[in-house]
């Protein structure tokens, strides 16, 4: 097997050796457990007094929503100010210019929802203040509302019957100093000792060999880029994320920012089974879950190594596999590698141009993020994948004759009513999303806008339809990353991705907790002969396979449009 | 009215549905279904798309249009023809009922009590009746004077004749039934067109049949696909636009038929009207289609041990004389205190006595006293003129009278009774005048086949829990000989209550069976209270179903066709999902084929032209839901192998099959369709 394979199943055996025990922690700590970090405790104590919290009332589903929803949007309103007005505040060595409002709201949602999609460039569009205390300060916000919406519905089954499932605030200040911040920290010393700039001094300058003089933006890159893995945020500090020889120096940083990806997200899975003292349950769902990583990372890498059969007729070598979008440092299976997790996951960090993926990649990245369970964004991983399930209890549940429970809760109609919302929400977004856009570059193209709908795409033709979707996909996934090649700082892409991106990460935040809210108020049906257990191989196989089926149905012809036809055709 | 499994398509049955199916089509009826009504919307387009293309270009030719015009009606009039047959089926169930209920003339008694004919459709609940050796009982009510035997074949089925009195336990009447012998004065209960039956007709007949909770709940999901499946549909045309590929209505429709889950959603009411029907053929009569499906989630049975798991009463098995007497006098003596004793264990010694004496007949000596049971001295017997006084009873309370008289209890019946308490058995001391002569043995007949049956309950996750009156001895003797899991023994009304509300506690449910007046407040208590059609008018009132056969057995029955409506609505739901999968690789191909040959790799099952693919497609998604009418009226079988098993199971019938089944049959359509076009 040659070492480039290797290096991938490396970086996953480790993500693992770090993500189980992590996940084992995670439950102790949010079951209010001694564990060896309560020596935080005092300044954990300090800062709910500073802020009028007692972190020791219990919260309902619904006061858990109420608090995260209000918080969110406190972070909105500023953030969006701070964006606008940033050429007029402090810390802006480089003097950029505040944001167009289009701009500020796309911007500041797809960071408040852990998306971090970008529109602009981050050596050009942003200023250090906003970077850090807009931007950075939402990377670990945003990602410790995930982990506390998760831990939410963690509680629902912990007890038999409960309408108390802790303190919102308690949960949201432990994911932050118990795990965000100790990792980061870490984190971002290997990246600053390999390299990535940790200054607040501005824009560097050297002359190439070709005479041409170059300005190099630096900055405080380390510690943004620690939290932008960590917490499944993406949004790079250099425009060109992770393909930025600052930001991802070498293939030491490129495995560590890899690993620190995973991690939360695997240690969540593994959360929720010691958390609710049902382990099966929780491996069962991880190996769901990473069944379904096999899947899509398999053919990607086999396709990426093996690269483009019609370069091939060109008489051009590839014996590295397909090059193009790909930095030399990496190579193509490891880049392979963090396109799979980058788009199952919701990080949306790039280290290579998913534009320049073969064709069948780009159906694996745009599918990845449509069913976007497999392991899934920190804590939201968790919960869409919950509401998979609940779909799977409901449908097998009458399969096998009886009136469907999960964890000993009986699951009826408002709880499916909420499941099918959920479920409907995102192929309504996506296809709904694209269709706006294909129907504007079409029927519209000439329309007297900025940018003018015929320019929106590089790429004409299937691919020109894969950048939409992957756009719409990517917003809706909360992931963040992009198919590029589309011109998306605009006003239509900034305000239409800006309602996905909100949609797209609230409701499947309150549909999973809500259901699990509901059914954790309700009676507690202990296990009979007739009872279908949910931690076995079949029923874990059946939610597989409605995953898998529910996402091909909704997205089939729209797959064939794009990649597929690309792929058939060229 | 047993009535034996009849054809699935008896051809009355067949012309009423062929009717409804087309009335059915109404706008009105079909929004009550979702799924089929965004069917007929598509139907109406597909009609005008018909006629538009006569005149116009672009949209195919007319011929092909018509074709899918036609295959769509016909995937709603197949849907229609499902729901109406299977309403057609419970009909001719409910009018074989209904014919025992015709108009009788009622001999009302008015209110100076002087007797008034009227129609049975005229009592009112309340009212009193009159019912005299060969009338026909007008409608269901408690006797409150006198006592007769009734011929109940009409309803049970059963010909032997029953007998019912006032006050007590079998007190009610069914309208419909015969007097043979005897009168009794009747009070009506509950007015014709309200009673049980009633209900259950108007249920099965689906006039009155209201959605039960997990088919409330699947509709919800099934809306859910349907609307994803609008959104799909709907993009496709953009999506089309930009690819520059003109996509026909006629073909969108198509897609979107084929997609959204006709075949569940054409089925869904049929499958839940044949449960009600199923339930009715068993002979059972449910006041909810919610009772018939809580029943397939029942967790706790409970079920008295005397006439469910044992056959009737006790039985004399035994003669134990003590050493001192011969066993003749003991025999004779035990013989002459069972002589006046009505009840079945006092007949059963004298039948013993019949055969081991070969056929002796004992008569009563002139002048002779019976001694009546009662609860105080526990113990009954008789009293000749020449002094003898005769007693058999419980084994301390005889033992107490004897010790008292100053005899002595001897030590080998003692160990008999010892013996057989331990078996399981009942043990009657028999003396004469105070003078033990030995003990007589009664034992339950356990019912053959009854621990299989239960064996069959706990593998369906179901606890079977046996209540008697009995002493804790006796009853874990049974318990463990008939395979009970649990059993309340020395039970009181109360106790039966109380376990029941502690089973709920814990989240179970519970289903038990009673007729009696002391039964019903646990009947009321429990999820799945089924009352004997013998009981009376309070138990029946109190549980949510009445077995006509008296038969305890029933629930047993009961629970597996609540299991498999559900499984039937699962298993068609998953199939009509996995179905997709196949009619996307017929369809999406053929959209874009034109204009992206690459795709033509896609068309896996080679189909013949675009054209073909589509009608082929839509072709198979309207006739497989006739294919699966009689699975939907007989249900899918269930089979107690456990939860994971039977999910396995299915999941490769339904799930695997529901997936490649299509890719056959719209390859064998299309070769067929390929013909013509």
């Amino acid at each position: 097997m040659n070492t480039e394979i290797l290096g991938v199943i490396a970086v996953y055996l480790l993500t693992l050796v770090i993500a189980i025990p992590l996940g084992k922690y995670l439950a102790e700590v949010f079951a209010g457990e001694k564990v060896w970090t309560d020596f935080l405790k005092p300044v954990e104590a300090g800062i709910f007094k500073l802020s009028g919290i007692n972190p020791k009332v219990e919260m309902t589903w619904k006061e858990h929503m109420k608090a995260l929803l209000t918080i969110n949007l406190v972070w909105l309103v500023y953030g969006f100010f701070v964006l606008m007005h940033q050429d007029k505040l402090p810390m802006n060595p480089d003097g950029n210019p505040g944001m167009s409002p289009d701009l500020a709201f796309n911007t500041i949602i797809s960071f408040v929802v852990n998306c971090n999609l970008q529109h602009y460039s981050g050596e050009t569009g942003v200023s250090y203040l906003t970077q850090h205390f807009v931007l950075m300060f939402l990377q670990f916000v945003s990602c410790a509302t995930g982990i506390a919406a998760a831990v939410v519905l963690f509680r629902a089954f912990r007890d038999k019957t409960t309408q108390n499932l802790g303190n919102f605030w308690d949960y949201f200040l432990k994911s932050i100093t118990r795990l965000l911040l100790p990792l980061s920290l870490l984190m971002a010393l290997i990246l600053a000792f390999n390299g990535t700039p940790t200054s607040y001094e501005g824009q560097d300058q050297f002359i190439s060999l070709q005479g041409d003089t170059v300005n190099v933006s630096r900055g405080p890159a380390a510690p943004f880029i620690a939290i932008k893995h960590l917490g499944t945020n993406g949004g790079g500090w250099f425009g060109a994320n992770s393909a930025h020889p600052l930001e991802n120096p070498n293939y030491l940083s490129n495995s560590v920012e890899l690993i620190a990806q995973v991690i939360i997200p695997i240690a969540m899975v593994i959360a929720f089974g010691y958390y609710i003292r049902r382990r099966k349950l929780g491996w069962m769902i991880f190996g769901m879950m990473t069944l379904g990583m096999l899947l899509l990372l398999i053919p990607m890498i086999a396709s990426e190594t093996a690269g483009s059969a019609t370069i091939e007729s060109m008489g051009i070598s590839q014996a590295t596999g397909a090059m193009e979008g790909k930095e030399v440092r990496f190579g193509p299976a490891i880049s392979a590698y963090w396109s799979t997790v980058t788009t199952i996951i919701s990080t949306g960090s790039v280290n290579n141009m998913h534009d320049s993926s073969m064709p069948l990649s780009g159906a694996w990245q745009l599918l990845g993020m449509m069913i976007n369970a497999f392991y899934g964004g920190c804590g939201v991983g968790v919960l869409n994948y919950f509401v998979y399930l609940i779909i799977a209890v409901f449908i097998s549940g009458l399969m096998v004759g009886r009136t469907p429970e999960f964890l000993g809760h009986k699951v009826e109609s408002r709880e499916v009513k909420i499941a099918a919302i959920i479920t409907l929400l995102s192929p309504f977004l996506i296809l709904a999303g694209t269709a706006l856009a294909t129907y504007v570059y079409t029927n519209h193209g000439t329309a007297d806008w900025a940018v003018q709908p015929s320019n929106w795409l590089n790429n004409p033709d299937f691919h020109g339809f894969s950048e939409l979707l992957y756009e719409v996909t990517s917003s809706n996934a909360n992931n963040g990353s992009g198919f590029e090649g589309l011109a998306d700082n605009n006003i239509f892409w900034n305000v239409l991705t800006g309602f996905v991106l909100l949609l797209g990460r609230f409701l499947p935040i309150i549909g999973p907790v809500a259901i699990a809210g509901i059914l954790g108020a309700k009676k507690f049906i202990p296990e009979s002969a007739g009872t279908l257990r949910t931690d076995t191989l079949t029923f874990s196989l059946m939610t597989f396979a409605v995953i898998i089926v529910l996402n091909a149905l909704s997205y089939f012809p729209a797959l064939v449009l794009g990649p597929l036809a690309e792929y058939f055709t060229y | 009215m047993k009535t034996s499994r009849n054809n699935l398509f008896e051809p009355q049955h067949v012309k009423a549905a062929l009717l409804q199916a087309f009335i059915k089509l109404h706008p009105k009826v079909m929004i009550k279904n979702p799924v089929m009504f965004t069917v007929e919307i598509g139907t109406l387009v597909m009609a005008y798309v018909t006629i538009y293309s006569i005149t116009h270009k672009g949209e195919g030719s007319p011929v092909y249009n018509f074709a899918v015009f036609i295959v769509l009606l016909l995937t709603l009039l197949f849907a229609n023809f499902a729901e109406a047959i299977a309403e057609a089926r419970g009909k001719a169930q409910a009018d074989s009922l209904r014919k025992t209920r015709e108009e009788t003339p009622a001999k009302a008694l008015n209110a100076e009590g002087h007797i008034e004919l009227r129609s049975s459709g005229m009592l009112k609940k309340g009212d009193l009746f009159l019912c005299e050796a060969g009338d026909t009982i007008p409608c269901d009510g408690e006797i409150i004077k006198g006592i007769a035997t009734i011929d109940e074949s009409a309803i049970t089925g059963e010909s032997a004749p029953v007998i019912r009195e006032s006050g007590g336990d079998k007190s009610s009447v069914t309208g419909g039934t015969k007097v043979l012998s005897d009168q009794i004065t009747v009070q009506v209960s509950t007015a014709p067109g309200e009673s049980f039956l009633d209900r259950m007709i108007a249920l099965v007949e689906g006039t009155s049949r209201q959605k039960t909770p997990n088919e409330i709940a699947l509709t919800i999901l099934l809306s859910s696909f349907t609307i994803v499946f609008i959104i799909v549909c709907l993009t496709l045309k953009p999506f089309a636009d930009y690819a520059n590929t003109p996509v026909t209505i006629a073909a969108l429709i198509s897609l979107f038929v084929c997609l959204i889950p006709t075949t569940i959603g054409g089925l869904l009411s049929a499958i839940g009207i044949a449960g009600m029907d199923r339930a009715l053929r068993a002979n059972v009569i449910t006041k909810s289609g919610k009772a018939v499906e809580t029943a397939g989630d029942i967790d706790v049975l409970l079920l008295d041990k005397t006439g469910t798991i044992t056959i009737g009463n006790r039985k004399a098995t035994h003669f134990y004389a003590t050493e001192q007497v011969t066993e003749d006098r003991f025999i004779d003596a035990a013989v002459l205190s069972s002589l006046a004793d009505e009840t079945p264990e006092g007949k059963s010694i004298v039948e013993l006595a019949a055969s081991i004496q070969s056929g002796k007949v004992w008569q009563a000596p002139e002048g002779a006293v019976f001694i009546q049971f009662t609860a105080e001295t526990r113990s009954s017997g008789m009293d000749t003129p020449e002094g003898r006084s005769i007693r058999k009873g419980a084994f301390d309370s005889i033992r107490k009278k004897v010790q008292r008289a100053g005899n002595t209890f001897p030590v080998d019946v003692e160990n008999h009774v010892k013996n057989i308490s331990s078996n399981g058995g009942t043990p009657l001391v028999v003396v004469e005048n105070l003078e033990v002569l030995g003990v007589i043995e009664l034992q339950d007949i356990i019912k053959p086949g009854i621990s299989e049956r239960f064996e069959r309950l706990r593998k369906m996750g179901v606890k079977t829990v046996m209540v008697t009156g009995d002493n804790p001895l006796t009853a874990k003797f049974i318990a463990e000989k008939a395979g009970v899991d649990d059993f309340i023994a020395e039970a009181k009304p109360e106790d039966k209550m109380n376990y029941i509300k502690a089973e709920q506690a814990l989240g179970k449910l519970v289903a038990m069976m009673g007729d009696g007046t002391n039964d019903a407040p646990a009947l009321a208590q429990a999820d799945v209270g089924v009352a004997m059609n013998s009981g009376t008018q309070a138990a029946k009132e109190a549980g949510n179903m009445v077995d006509l056969d008296n038969d305890p057995t029933k629930l047993i029955e009961i629970v597996e066709i609540g299991k498999q409506l559900l499984i039937t609505r699962g298993t068609l739901t998953t199939f009509s999902i996995a179905n997709d999968i196949a009619k996307y690789f017929a369809i999406v191909p053929a959209l874009f084929i034109a204009s992206i040959p690459g795709l033509q790799k896609l068309n896996i099952m080679n189909l013949h032209s675009p054209e073909s693919a589509i009608l082929a497609a839509v072709i198979f998604n309207a006739i497989i839901i006739p294919i699966l009418i009689p699975l939907a009226l007989k249900g899918v079988v269930y089979k107690p192998i456990g939860a994971s098993a039977l999910l396995r199971r299915n999941l490769l019938i339904y799930g695997l099959g529901g997936i490649i089944a299509p890719f056959i049959g719209i390859k064998l359509i299309d070769l067929l369709v390929g013909l013509f076009v």
